[in-house]
């Protein structure tokens, strides 16, 4: 199987839905003659000509707008945000009239759009530049969320989300562009709502997806060789639908359960999922659930009180061993 | 300040950009009558000139006339009669009404085809019914009843027919005006011969999405058709209070390469032919256009406005121009009607109105169950279709 890049493995997707169906074009910020602010859809005017591949001015209301609009007549259109920091002056296109008109119109209309492009705290970006807006969206009835943490993930769920009849928020990491990973030649797609275990353990569950999925895991490895603690870490990949079936299944194996997003905790996704457990869950439980999030702060410039505000291993590995009670 | 601002010249280029297919008498025509009536607005004068017309005339035939007549007898009865629902609170939430603007939606969308795409703003009973949706589903929507147009889940703000391509009826002020980009998008990519016929108020010309929007639609060469719907008033506050330019056809022509014209909107006949003229400029290829149509509503901004920004008289002057009485003089002048046919649609559209509204009311309200559909298209979890 090659191993190839995520921001390829996004492109792969794009470019064979854009071949399987023309109602699919892309349209954001320097996605056509510059390839890309990331590099994400390097390639693809040339491919597909401007009609399919499309500069948008600097107006995030009105090219959200704009796909929205096409969306409710049946087109496809992929909204690239440079960032998800910027879908915030689209905020209204996002979680008013994408998510509401399927639902204003008593089901009249369908709108199949995704929003793309990344979010997280990126590289000392400053406050407003490094918004993770994983639960702004989860929050919103009318969307949902994808956050990938693979390459073989963000092509199977891209192709999905593109397919998908209503509008995908397709949250994606700037650090995570060049990661390589194994991805089949032959075509797939990844359901919505099904998690992935992405390392399997008996001692403790921790749910974390994108970014945070890479940090639990490198998490999980030092417990291991240090202390023999195996660690379960189940990737939801979609947290609206959120596989909770999957998560419950995995806390009624270890006794115990830690979240770690790079989101803020108040309200955060996190919460939901320790909500939801102490609801579903609460006899399986030994410990209560323990949320690892960014600290409750804008994000600072310096680096390294953005790396001190931000989940990073130790404090996960920390969390992980507080959580089962571990006395080492 | 008056609709006008004074008899200063337009810039030369936006001469230009009128001129491609407007042919124009005069070379200032920021100023405006009513019929060639000078009205005024928050107490100024407006100055008279004439209304520049389409260089093409365009004749509705007498059938046209009276199909148009009987539309706004049809829209005011039914406003009235929510009017009268409001009080007796059967309709719920925000509800405005289109008293007063009956020609705006009714001659342009007689000049478009069904196959073109209609959206607009809140005030939306009206073109919901010249765009031809039965009364019945509108009345249930409003008394949020199962039959009702959505179900019961969009209200007064949110009609919506896509079989008729009418987009809705959207309640942010200017958030639909780039939906419109996207539908006029959608025509040019896939190479359809489709205009887009998107209103909106005064107010929402202050909105960042507007300006947005516009400027996609200039850049992309879209086919759409702008229409301000310009009553004077974003809810209590007068237009010189709101825009920086009162003339605003010049907010969109320089800055976007939208060309702008104005339009008597209490003429349907007059908003007939210059949204046919329009749409053609759109269905050639040139982009979008402008129409800033000057209209008033007679009722407050919304069912609960007490009105205090404006005087009885002033609302009694364009009464006086009242757009169905005026088609109802030409279509009598041209002995097309008489006071005993006038009386007959008047009764025949009342007791369809009131049929209507009886049925809507004896509907049944959705099932609590209802809440957890038409939100996913595809769904999950306890989300139905």
């Amino acid at each position: 199987m090659p191993e190839i890049q995520m921001r390829e493995a996004l492109n792969q997707a794009m470019c064979e839905e854009m071949q399987r169906d023309p109602d699919v074009f892309l349209i954001g910020e320097e996605v056509a003659e510059y390839d890309g602010a990331y590099k994400v859809s390097q390639g693809m005017l040339a491919k597909f000509g401007p009609m399919r591949v499309v500069d948008a001015p600097i107006s995030e209301s009105g090219f959200a707008g704009l796909g929205v609009g096409a969306a409710m007549v049946g087109m496809r259109p992929i909204i690239e945000f440079m960032t998800f920091s910027f879908s915030l002056v689209a905020f209204d296109q996002v979680v008013n009239n994408a998510p509401k008109i399927r639902h204003m119109s008593g089901g009249q209309l369908k709108v199949p759009i995704v929003f793309r492009g990344i979010s997280g705290p990126g590289q000392q970006l400053g406050a407003t530049h490094s918004w993770t807006v994983d639960a702004l969206y989860t929050h919103v009835p009318g969307l949902k969320v994808v956050c990938p943490t693979t390459a073989y993930d963000a092509k199977g769920l891209l192709k999905t989300a593109i397919r998908d009849d209503d509008p995908v928020i397709f949250l994606e990491n700037e650090s995570m562009y060049g990661l390589r990973g194994e991805v089949p030649e032959k075509e797939y797609l990844l359901p919505f709502g099904k998690a992935d275990i992405k390392r399997e353990g008996s001692d403790c569950t921790v749910v974390a997806w994108g970014h945070c999925c890479l940090t639990a895991l490198a998490a999980a490895e030092k417990l291991h060789k240090e202390h023999g603690i195996e660690v379960e870490v189940i990737d939801p990949r979609t947290l609206r639908p959120l596989d909770m079936p999957a998560i419950m299944a995995s806390v009624q194996k270890t006794g115990y359960c830690v979240t770690v997003e790079e989101g803020y905790p108040q309200c955060g996704v996190g919460a939901e999922i320790a909500a939801q457990l102490q609801e579903n869950s609460f006899d399986y439980l030994d410990n209560s659930v323990i949320r690892v999030a960014a600290m409750d702060v804008p994000m600072p410039y310096s680096k390294p009180l953005l790396q001190h505000v931000l989940p990073g291993v130790e404090r996960v590995a920390d969390a992980i061993k507080k959580a089962i009670y571990f006395q080492g | 300040m008056d609709y006008c601002l004074g008899r200063q010249k337009a810039p030369t280029r936006m001469r230009g950009l009128c001129r491609r297919y407007f042919s124009t008498d005069s070379t200032d025509f920021q100023c405006f009558s009513f019929g060639g009536h000078v009205l005024t607005l928050n107490g100024k004068g407006v100055s008279v000139t004439t209304l520049v017309e389409p260089q093409q005339k365009i004749d509705p035939s007498p059938s046209q006339m009276m199909d148009w007549y009987r539309q706004m007898v049809l829209i005011r009865a039914f406003e009235m009669r929510c009017a009268q629902s409001y009080q007796q609170q059967k309709i719920g939430g925000f509800c405005h009404l289109y008293v007063g603007q009956e020609a705006v939606a009714v001659g342009s969308i007689a000049a478009v085809r069904p196959t073109d795409y209609v959206i607009t703003a809140y005030r939306d009973h009206g073109h919901a019914i010249a765009r031809g949706m039965d009364i019945h589903p509108l009345f249930a929507e409003l008394y949020g009843k199962k039959t009702g147009c959505s179900h019961g889940k969009g209200g007064s703000m949110h009609f919506f027919d896509a079989k008729k391509n009418f987009f809705g009826g959207h309640a942010i002020v200017g958030a639909h005006i780039p939906l419109a980009t996207g539908l006029g998008w959608a025509a040019k990519y896939r190479k359809e011969d489709r205009v887009v016929l998107c209103y909106f108020g005064d107010g929402a010309m202050n909105q960042g999405s507007f300006h947005e929007a516009l400027n996609l639609a200039g850049l992309f060469k879209l086919p759409i058709i702008f229409m301000v719907e310009n009553n004077g008033y974003g809810m209590g506050t007068h237009l010189h209070r709101a825009s920086a330019v009162t003339d605003l056809k010049l907010r969109t022509g320089d800055a976007y390469g939208i060309p702008g014209k104005d339009v008597d909107g209490m003429d349907c006949v007059a908003m007939y032919r210059m949204t046919m003229a329009a749409a053609e400029y759109c269905r050639k290829g040139n982009g979008s256009i402008f129409l800033d149509v000057k209209t008033y509503r007679y009722r407050g901004h919304s069912m609960s406005d007490p009105q205090k920004y404006r005087t009885k008289e002033e609302v009694a002057q364009y009464q006086e121009h009242d757009p169905i009485g005026r088609l109802e003089k030409q279509l009598k002048d041209s002995h097309i009607l008489d006071d005993k046919k006038v009386t007959q649609i008047s009764d025949e559209i009342h007791a369809q109105v009131e049929a209507a509204h009886e049925q809507a009311d004896a509907d049944a309200y959705p099932d609590t169950a209802d809440v957890w559909s038409d939100i996913y298209a595809n769904t999950f979890g306890d989300y139905k279709a």
